[in-house]
């Protein structure tokens, strides 16, 4: 039982991880995205529209070639959520529009046009299908090693996934990386803390945020794309994908910014999203407990949050300039 | 490197200056003209998706919007809703206090009242009831604001985040309770509280309020004069605004910052709790998890449209809560999803904020002359 917990943990934790990632590298530089639960349903029905179209082209379902299955969904997911990382930033980085409010309007747009699509797709393109279920491309994303199954409880655990559950950990660690020992991870991490200064130095204050944005989006974007291709098996149902695009930005709190401790992070926060399902085997509980329990990630983050205002040590403050547009007149 | 630099800006042929002397009348231009901009960027998505003629669909949505007195009352009740949440988060940010737990304290501030009504509907008088469903409410609402705001003034923790994650332990609360409070075992829904004895419904007789909307919108109209006048022509008020200009000014000024951080999230979130008991016990009379149904985010928005100016907000909160009917009529009319209309607010709000940026900047030819010169 705890084998199985622990791989549901991490199915849950992966799109979390995706999100928390994609918004740490965008924090970076200042931009406090909260448009993020909007980007992470963009990046699911994007992949959605794409599978759908690629699906219904084809003459045969059993034809469906492994390449094209993969390759079509993962592109249209991070065009769809590279948009909107573009709008996000031209609005915020060019027109210098507040922060909050943008994120906040993206999210409604987001979650808005993930809905409408998931619910409006068939009628639009006019298929005689009754619902959107992609089984055909979701089975190339949910493939996993075939020798897992012969390893007991060790394949359970590390090799029962979805490729885009490995790549989510790559990416962490990738990032991770980037943040701390590239040059232009210094940079970034420079515009986010000081803009001004690192203006001053020479960085082009506007192409990090632009493309810290861009790229933070399309990471975040991934984790709709794994939640529906994978986690539920390319069914879409609206607002399925529910509150985790803010669960993701409790994570990135959580986590310090460190898109490494994200990992261990989000599977944490994965199992305490259905933790109340095995603990009800244990001992048994009504529905209303429950509901308590699934409190817990925020009730954690604000723990920390505030565990880390008040020890005040440096690395583990949000950059300082984050939710500020900059404005070179300004100094 | 700082030759390369300085000809990289100089050679633009654009550059960005900000501006102060812009007419009021202009600025308004600019935002009409932003949102008849968004409107027909609407009318063509909807058209490409619809098929038909845009005048039909236009008029399709002023008859959801405003096609009979019933929606009439509707669309009046929203914006007071709305609106009233909006004047609650004002203060905070005139402060630069960013709340973006509103949605939290309203629905704590409902449960406040949900509670009330419950647990003590059958044993006490009714006014007494409804006294209590008040007081409850605003206090509970006013708890929930003034927990990040003791950790903001006394540890400078960020508010943003943590109003944030107070949104969704209150929702969680809620869930929890509906689970608890349920009518029939299991099924986490309260049904109609009291509807024997109106203990606690927060009412004016059906002969003077038809649709029961009216009490609601005539104390969000009275708390909308009020904040004007709390903002502008009060003590309290500049100190607001002070601290949201510059902290260093206000603590040399001789403002007590942290005095100022907590006792305007105090107000907000009792205006939230406010916001919570129009809801519960002015219209619903139960709560759900989704009674805020996400106006603790639109209402930042309406606030900062509105440039924190209360009566302004009437304005843009009645051009959201309008849009969203009109949208939502369309979708049924033309079998969409309802989704359809959070699509349609979300262009408008893009084109509005973009439009700020023409207001507060203009864009200025670098003059061939001084590039050459510099």
């Amino acid at each position: 039982m705890i084998v199985s917990f622990i791989h549901r943990a991490v199915m849950q934790g992966i799109p979390l991880l995706y999100g928390a990632t994609g918004e740490i590298i965008t924090e970076k530089s200042g931009n406090l995205n909260l448009g993020i639960p909007g980007v992470m349903y963009v990046g699911g029905i994007s992949g959605v529209i794409g599978a759908f179209m690629y699906e219904n082209s084809l003459p045969d379902k059993s034809a469906a070639n492994p390449f094209w299955a993969i390759a079509i969904p993962l592109l249209c997911c991070l065009l769809g959520s590279f948009l909107i990382g573009l709008l996000y930033s031209f609005l915020t980085t060019t027109l210098r529009a507040n922060q909050n409010v943008t994120g906040l309007a993206i999210t409604t747009f987001g979650v808005g046009l993930g809905n409408f699509f998931g619910g409006s797709l068939i009628k639009i393109v006019g298929a005689d299908v009754p619902s959107i279920t992609l089984s055909t491309t979701s089975k190339f994303f949910s493939a996993s090693l075939p020798f897992a199954q012969n390893l007991g409880w060790f394949g359970e655990i590390f090799l029962s996934y979805g490729f885009l559950a490995y790549l989510a950990v790559i990416v962490a660690i990738l990032a991770s990386l980037f943040l701390k020992r590239s040059r232009v991870g210094l940079n970034l991490r420079a515009v986010g803390e000081n803009p001004a200064t690192a203006d001053a130095a020479g960085i082009n204050v506007s192409r990090y945020k632009y493309l810290s944005t861009c790229v933070g989006s399309m990471i975040a974007g991934l984790g709709g794309l794994y939640y529906v291709m994978d986690y539920v098996s390319g069914v879409w149902s609206n607002d399925g994908f529910g509150d985790r695009g803010w669960l993701a930005i409790a994570l990135v709190i959580f986590t310090v910014w460190k898109p490494n401790f994200a990992i261990i992070g989000s599977i944490l926060f994965g199992g305490l999203y259905i933790v109340h399902n095995y603990l009800n085997q244990l001992i048994p509980m009504n529905m209303s407990s429950q509901e308590l329990i699934k409190m817990a990630p925020y009730v954690v983050t604000v723990l920390v949050l505030i565990f880390n205002s008040m020890r005040n040590k440096r690395e583990s403050q949000p950059p300082e300039a984050l939710g500020l547009s900059y404005f070179r007149e300004d100094r | 490197m700082t030759s390369a630099k300085e000809r990289s800006t100089h050679e633009k042929p654009f550059h960005i200056v900000k501006r102060t002397d812009l007419p009021v009348w202009k600025s308004w231009l600019i935002r009409i003209a932003a949102v008849v901009a968004s409107l027909i960027i609407c009318a063509v998505i909807i058209i490409l998706l619809t098929d038909d003629n845009p005048i039909q669909l236009y008029a399709t949505m002023i008859q959801g919007a405003v096609g009979s007195p019933r929606r009439v009352w509707a669309l009046l009740q929203g914006v007071a809703i709305l609106l009233c949440i909006s004047l609650a988060v004002t203060p905070a940010f005139k402060m630069r206090f960013w709340n973006i737990g509103a949605e939290g304290q309203v629905l704590i501030g409902g449960l406040g009242a949900t509670a009330v009504m419950l647990l003590l509907g059958h044993s006490l008088p009714a006014p007494v009831v409804l006294l209590l469903v008040i007081v409850v409410s605003i206090l509970c609402g006013a708890i929930w604001g003034v927990i990040p705001a003791i950790f903001k003034a006394f540890w400078n923790t960020n508010e943003t985040l943590f109003t944030l994650m107070m949104n969704y332990i209150a929702i969680q609360l809620v869930s929890y309770f509906t689970y608890i409070w349920s009518s029939n075992k299991g099924n986490n829904v309260i049904n109609t509280i009291n509807v024997d004895n109106h203990a606690g419904w927060l009412e004016l007789p059906p002969s003077i309020d038809r649709y029961g909307y009216l009490l609601n919108i005539l104390i969000v109209a009275v708390l909308t004069v009020l904040m004007y006048f709390y903002l502008n022509n009060s003590k309290q008020g500049y100190e607001i605004a002070v601290v949201g200009e510059s902290i260093n000014t206000a603590k040399y000024a001789g403002i007590n910052v942290k005095k100022v951080i907590i006792r305007t999230m105090l107000i907000s979130g009792a205006l939230c709790g406010v916001a919570g008991m129009l809801l519960v016990s002015g219209t619903d009379h139960t709560i759900t998890p989704n009674t805020a149904a996400g106006r603790g985010f639109t209402a930042i928005v309406v606030s900062w449209l509105a440039k924190f100016n209360p009566l302004f907000m009437v304005l843009t909160s009645l051009l959201l809560v309008f849009m969203e009917k009109g949208a939502l009529e369309i979708s049924t009319v033309f079998g969409l999803n309802s989704s359809f209309s959070d699509i349609i607010t979300g262009i408008i709000i893009f084109f509005i904020i973009g439009s700020e940026f023409f207001i507060n900047y203009s864009i200025k030819r670098t003059h061939a002359k001084e590039a050459q010169t510099k």
